[in-house]
C-alpha cells in the first residue's frame, strides 16, 4: 500500500473522541462512524504471544471452537456423594470462588445451616452455625468439582444431582434439581418447610426424573437451549420456554414410569417452576466451557462465579486460578416489600450463562425479560450488541432471531475487556442479605473490572 | 439421478432458516430436489413423500439436522452439500437493517460496520492516543491524530509503522488536514485544484488553503504532520512521506510546504526530496534561511501570505515575481491607511496586544514585528529571551498564544471556546498604554459557530470602556476562512467591520498594518 492510493477514493472515517468531528464529516456528506469510546483498563498493553511463543489469537480460536462444538447431554442422575468427584462425606459445595465461613454472606450461611440440618449433622440451625464456625464442615467451590449451583449454590452429600455429559469431549458436569422460587435454600432460606421440600425432591422428584430419563435416553441440552433462545429465553433469568420444552420431552416417560400421585406432583411442580431448567442450562454451559480449560496461552474466560462476598473469574489457560474482587451490588427491581437495602451483593454460579454466551449476552433473544430487570426492549438488543465487542467470536448453535440469527457473543477475551473498558453484563436474581429470607428482586450487574485487571496482569507474566 | 444426505447431529436451526437454505440449494444448477429439515417423524414423512428418505435420513432423530439432495450427478451432489454448509454458516452473519444497532464501543466494531473505512480520527486523551493510533494502523487505516501529549517515542514508532505500511500518520497534535476534499479537524471548505500542501502546522495549513481559495486556487490534498515532525528525533518522516505521495500524484501540479524552521539535518532531507520531481515547490520555513531552499531548487516564502501568493501564481502558470509585486503594492496602501488610523490614538497609547488562537499566526506576527523593529514578548516566543514573565499580564508589545497549555488545561481550545480571549480583550482595553488589540479569527469545520459574533460582543464592551476613559483602542483582525465555511467568511468579516474593526485578508497583512500604525 502507498499513501497516494488513498487519493481520489471516497473518504470513510471512524472518529474516536470529539463528537463534533463526526458532525463536521456528516455535514460534508462524508461517511463517518462515531465510536462511543472509553479508556482501556489500567495496565492494558498489547498481548499477542506468550513467552513460549504461543499465538494468543490461535489459542483463543481453539478455545472458542471447543466451547461451541461441545454437545452437552443430560444423561442421568445420581446422589452427590456417589457421583461428584472429590465430594467428601462432610463436604458442602458453594457457589463462586473459595470463601471461609467468617467471610460468607448471609444467604450462603443460611443455606449451609439448612443443608447441615438436612444432612442430619445438626439438630438445630443455631447448632449448625456453631459447627460451621468451628470448622466441622469442609467447604469447597462447586467449580472445583465440575459442579454449578445457582445463588448460594449449596450442594451437600445426600442431594440428588443431574449428570450432564459433553458428548464431544467426554467431560461431565453436575448440578442440583431446581427448588422453585420463594423461600428456598439457594436464596439462603432455611426452616422446616424448606427442608420438607428438599426431602420431597430427594424421595419423589429425583426417582421420578431418574426413571423417566432411563426411558427417554439422553436429552440434548444444546438443542434445547438453541430452541429456547428462539422462544424468548436467555436461559439465565428466563427459563420458561426451556422448561416447557423439557416438560414436553419427559412428561410421557414420567407418566409411564411413576405412580399416578407422584407423577401428578412432579409434573405440577415442574410446570409451576419457570426456573426448573436453570440448573440444567448452567451445567450444560459449564460442560461446554470446561472443554476449553487447559489451553495454553488462551485469554478466554471459562468461569465467572460469585459467592455473595467475592466475584471470581477463571481463564482457559489458568483453570485453577481465581481472580477475585468484591461482589458488586445488583441494579435491580425489587419484589413487593423489599428494597436495595435488603439486597445481598451478587451471588451464584449462574453467571456461567453469560460466560457461555447466554444470559445477559443473549438478552436480545429475550426482550420480555427486560421488564423484569428494569429496562426497554431496545436495551436487550444493545446489551447483546455491546457484548460482541468483548468476545472472541459467536456461538454456532445459539442464535438470535432479532439479530437476523446471528450467533450469540461467545468467549469473553480478557484482552478485549481490558482494551475496551467494557465489562460483561449479567442478568441475575437477588437474594436477601440476611439468612433465612430468600429472593428480593432481580436485575442487571456488570462483572467487576478488578477481576480482569488482575487476570490480565497474570497473563502478562506468562508473556514477558 | 443421485440422492445424497448429510446428517448433522445435534444442530438446531429454526424451520424458516432451513427452508431458505433448501431454496438456495434448489437454485444450484443440476439440483432436482432438496430438503433441509430437522429429523422429526413428521419431517421424515415429508422426505419419504419427496423420495429423499435415504437410510441415513431414516435413522435420524429429532435433534439431527438432515440435508437431503437429489441431483443429476455426484459432483453436483457434493457441491450442494458443501453449499448447504456455507449457507448455514451465513445465517448468523450480522444484518445492519433496521438501524437498531447501538453505537459501536470499540474501533474494531466501528471498522466492521463501516465497510471500506480508510481514515481514523483520534482525539482521545494523550496517554491513550498512541495505543489507539497503533491499533488503527495495524488495521490498515490512515490516521488523523488530533490528540496532543503523545510521547515523542510513540510518535516515532507510529510514523515508522505508517511509513512501512504506506499509511498517513497526521499528528500527534495535528489540528487540520484536507484529504480527498474532506476537511478533518479544524479545516476550511476549499475548492479542488492543483496545489498539494504538506504542513507541520494546523494554522499554517488553514491559512494556506484559505488564502489560495480566496485567490480562486484549489488544492489536491493538504496533509498535516503535527508540529514535532520536523524535529531531529522524528526526522520529518511524515513530511517526507506526504511530499513523496504528492510528487507522484498526477493531480498535484504545485507543491507547498509549511513549517517552522526544521532542524538543519531534517531540512536538508526534506529539501533533497524536492529534487525527486519536476513539480515547482514553494517552501515556507517561517523565519528560516531562504538560501538553503533556493539552493535545493525550491521557491522560498518568508510569510504564510507570501507562500500562498507564490503557489497561486505558479498554479495559474504566472511567474512568482509578479505576485510579489502585487503584495508590495498592497503594502504601500496599508501604510497610507495606517497614517489615518494612528491619528485616533492618544499620546501614551503605544503598545501592540496580539491575542491569538492560532499558534502559527502568533509566530508569524512575531517575525513580522521583529522585522519592523519592534521588541515583542510572548508566552510562545520565537526567541526564548523574549518570554513573558506572566502570560496573564501584558507589559509592552505582547503577543499571547491562547492555545498554549497554560490556557487550555481543563478547557477547550480558544478556536472552539473564545471565552478566555473575550475576557482578555477587556483586560487589554483597560490598559491605557494599549494602542492596538490584534485578533486572528479562524473559521472552518470543528471551530466555534460564530467566532466574529462572539468577539464583537467583547470588542463593543472594550470600546465603551476605553471611550469612558477618554481614548480609543484600535482593533485589527484577520479572518482565516472561506465563504464556503459553515461560518461564511464574508458574513464574519462584515460583523467585524460593523464593529469598527480593521479587517485584513491575511495575518501577515493585518500585522503589517498594526506595525505601521505603531511605527512612530
Amino acid at each position: 500500500m502507498a499513501i497516494q492510493e488513498l487519493f481520489g477514493q471516497p473518504l470513510k472515517a471512524v472518529n474516536i473522541g470529539l463528537e463534533s468531528f463526526t458532525e463536521s464529516l456528516h455535514d460534508q456528506g462524508t461517511a463517518a462512524v462515531q465510536v462511543d469510546w472509553r479508556p482501556p483498563l489500567e495496565g492494558y498493553v498489547e498481548l499477542t504471544q506468550t513467552k513460549d511463543g504461543i499465538d494468543v489469537d490461535a489459542a483463543n480460536a481453539e478455545a472458542l471452537e471447543r466451547i461451541r462444538t461441545g454437545r452437552p447431554l443430560l444423561v442421568g442422575m445420581g446422589i452427590a456423594r456417589e457421583v461428584i468427584p472429590g465430594m467428601g462425606a462432610r463436604m458442602i459445595l458453594h457457589a463462586g470462588p473459595p470463601v471461609e465461613w467468617e467471610r460468607m454472606c448471609g444467604p450462603t450461611r443460611g443455606a449451609i445451616m439448612g443443608a447441615a440440618v438436612y444432612e442430619g449433622w445438626a439438630e438445630s440451625y443455631a447448632e449448625a452455625a456453631e459447627m460451621a464456625a468451628a470448622g466441622e464442615f469442609e467447604f469447597d467451590p462447586c467449580h472445583h468439582h465440575a459442579t454449578v449451583g445457582p445463588m448460594a449454590g449449596i450442594v451437600s452429600p445426600s442431594m440428588p444431582v443431574f449428570i450432564i455429559k459433553n458428548e464431544t469431549f467426554g467431560n461431565v458436569t453436575y448440578t442440583t434439581q431446581n427448588e422453585g422460587l420463594g423461600k428456598v435454600l439457594r436464596y439462603g432460606g432455611y426452616g422446616d418447610d424448606v427442608l420438607k421440600h428438599l426431602k420431597w425432591m430427594e424421595t419423589d422428584l429425583y426417582p421420578a426424573l431418574a426413571s423417566a430419563l432411563a426411558v427417554t435416553g439422553p436429552i440434548d441440552l444444546r438443542s434445547l437451549i438453541a430452541q429456547a433462545l428462539h422462544m424468548g429465553d436467555e436461559v439465565h433469568n428466563r427459563n420458561r420456554a426451556a422448561t416447557s420444552l423439557l416438560f414436553r420431552q419427559i412428561t410421557p416417560a414420567i407418566i409411564e414410569t411413576s405412580e399416578k400421585e407422584v407423577a401428578q406432583a412432579v409434573l405440577k411442580f415442574i410446570d409451576s417452576n419457570d426456573h426448573f431448567f436453570l440448573n440444567l442450562s448452567m451445567a450444560a454451559l459449564k460442560a461446554m466451557l470446561a472443554a476449553a480449560e487447559g489451553i495454553n496461552g488462551s485469554t478466554v474466560v471459562t468461569v465467572m462465579a460469585r459467592n455473595g462476598t467475592d466475584f471470581g473469574i477463571r481463564l482457559a489457560s489458568m483453570p485453577d486460578r481465581w481472580f477475585t474482587a468484591p461482589a458488586p451490588m445488583v441494579d435491580g427491581l425489587w419484589l413487593p416489600g423489599y428494597s436495595e437495602e435488603d439486597a445481598n451483593p451478587d451471588i451464584g454460579d449462574s453467571s456461567i450463562a453469560e460466560t457461555g454466551g447466554c444470559g445477559g449476552f443473549a438478552m436480545a433473544a429475550a426482550p420480555a425479560i427486560v421488564r423484569f430487570v428494569g429496562g426497554t426492549a431496545s436495551l436487550a438488543l444493545s446489551v447483546t450488541q455491546e457484548m460482541y465487542e468483548l468476545t472472541v467470536g459467536e456461538h454456532k448453535f445459539f442464535t438470535i432471531p432479532a439479530l437476523n440469527f446471528r450467533g450469540t457473543p461467545l468467549g469473553i477475551d480478557v484482552r478485549k475487556v481490558m482494551a475496551s473498558g467494557i465489562t460483561p453484563f449479567i442478568n441475575t436474581g437477588v437474594a436477601h442479605k440476611n439468612p433465612g429470607i430468600g429472593m428480593v428482586g432481580a436485575g442487571l450487574v456488570r462483572a467487576p473490572k478488578k477481576c480482569f485487571v488482575d487476570a490480565f496482569a497474570a497473563l502478562k507474566e506468562i508473556s514477558e | 439421478m443421485i440422492t445424497r444426505t448429510n446428517i448433522k447431529s445435534g444442530e438446531y436451526y429454526d424451520s424458516v432458516t432451513l427452508m431458505e437454505v433448501a431454496q438456495g440449494l434448489l437454485e444450484l444448477e443440476g439440483v432436482v430436489d432438496a430438503a433441509v429439515v430437522m429429523g422429526t417423524p413428521a419431517n421424515k414423512g415429508i422426505l419419504a413423500g419427496a423420495d429423499l428418505l435415504t437410510p441415513e435420513a431414516q435413522a435420524a432423530v429429532a435433534d439431527d439436522l438432515v440435508i437431503a439432495v437429489r441431483t443429476e450427478s455426484d459432483e453436483v451432489a457434493e457441491q450442494a452439500l458443501a453449499l448447504a454448509e456455507t449457507l448455514l454458516e451465513e445465517t448468523g452473519k450480522v444484518s445492519e437493517e433496521g438501524g437498531m444497532l447501538s453505537p459501536p464501543k470499540t474501533m474494531a466494531e466501528a471498522l466492521k460496520r463501516l465497510d471500506g473505512a480508510n481514515m481514523v480520527l483520534i482525539s482521545v486523551a494523550g496517554r491513550y492516543a498512541g495505543g489507539v493510533a497503533h491499533e488503527a494502523l495495524t488495521q490498515g487505516q490512515h490516521v488523523f491524530l488530533f490528540s496532543d501529549n503523545v510521547t515523542v517515542e510513540d510518535e516515532i514508532a507510529l510514523k515508522e509503522l505508517g511509513r512501512e505500511k504506506g499509511l498517513l500518520v497526521m499528528g500527534p497534535d495535528a489540528g487540520t488536514a484536507i484529504i480527498n476534499g474532506v476537511a478533518l479537524g479544524f479545516a476550511n471548505a476549499v475548492p479542488a485544484g492543483p496545489v498539494g500542501v504538506v504542513a507541520a502546522s494546523g494554522t499554517g495549513l488553514q491559512s494556506e488553503t484559505s488564502s489560495l481559495a480566496r485567490m480562486g486556487v484549489g488544492i489536491t490534498q493538504a496533509i498535516g504532520t503535527g508540529g514535532r515532525d520536523l524535529k531531529t528525533a522524528v526526522g520529518g518522516i511524515m513530511m517526507l512521506e506526504g511530499l513523496k505521495a504528492l510528487q507522484v500524484d498526477p493531480a498535484t501540479k504545485v507543491l507547498l510546504l509549511v513549517s517552522k524552521p526544521p532542524a538543519p539535518g531534517v531540512a536538508a532531507k526534506v529539501l533533497a526530496q524536492l529534487g525527486a520531481s519536476e513539480k515547482p515547490a514553494v517552501v515556507c520555513f517561517l523565519g528560516g534561511d531562504p538560501k538553503i531552499i533556493s539552493a535545493a531548487g525550491g521557491i522560498p516564502a518568508e510569510t504564510l501570505e507570501e507562500a500562498a501568493y507564490l503557489a497561486a501564481a505558479l498554479a495559474a502558470g504566472q511567474d512568482a515575481e509578479s505576485s510579489l509585486a502585487q503584495l508590495a503594492a498592497d503594502n504601500a496602501k496599508l501604510q497610507v491607511e495606517a497614517q489615518k488610523l494612528r491619528a485616533r490614538l492618544q499620546p501614551g497609547q503605544k503598545y501592540f496586544r496580539g491575542l491569538f488562537s492560532g499558534g502559527t499566526f502568533c509566530y508569524e506576527t512575531q517575525l513580522i514585528l521583529k522585522e519592523l523593529g519592534f521588541k515583542v514578548i510572548s508566552n510562545a516566543p520565537v526567541d526564548k529571551k523574549l518570554t513573558m514573565a506572566d502570560s496573564n499580564d501584558s507589559v509592552g508589545h505582547v503577543v499571547v498564544d491562547l492555545g498554549e497549555d497554560e490556557f487550555t488545561v481543563g478547557r477547550l481550545h480558544p478556536m472552539i471556546d473564545p471565552t478566555l480571549r473575550n475576557r482578555r480583550i477587556i483586560q487589554e482595553a483597560e490598559d491605557p498604554e494599549t494602542a492596538v488589540i490584534f485578533l486572528d479569527v479562524v473559521l472552518g469545520y470543528g471551530v466555534h459557530p460564530d467566532p466574529a459574533g462572539s468577539a464583537v460582543e467583547a470588542i463593543q464592551a472594550a470600546r465603551a470602556l476605553a471611550k469612558a476613559a477618554g481614548r480609543e483602542v484600535l482593533f485589527v483582525a484577520s479572518v482565516c476562512g472561506t465563504p464556503g465555511d459553515p461560518q461564511n467568511s464574508v458574513e464574519q468579516e462584515a460583523k467585524l467591520r460593523a464593529a469598527g474593526v480593521q479587517v485584513l485578508p491575511t495575518n501577515a497583512a493585518a500585522t503589517r498594518l498594526a506595525g505601521y500604525i505603531l511605527d512612530f
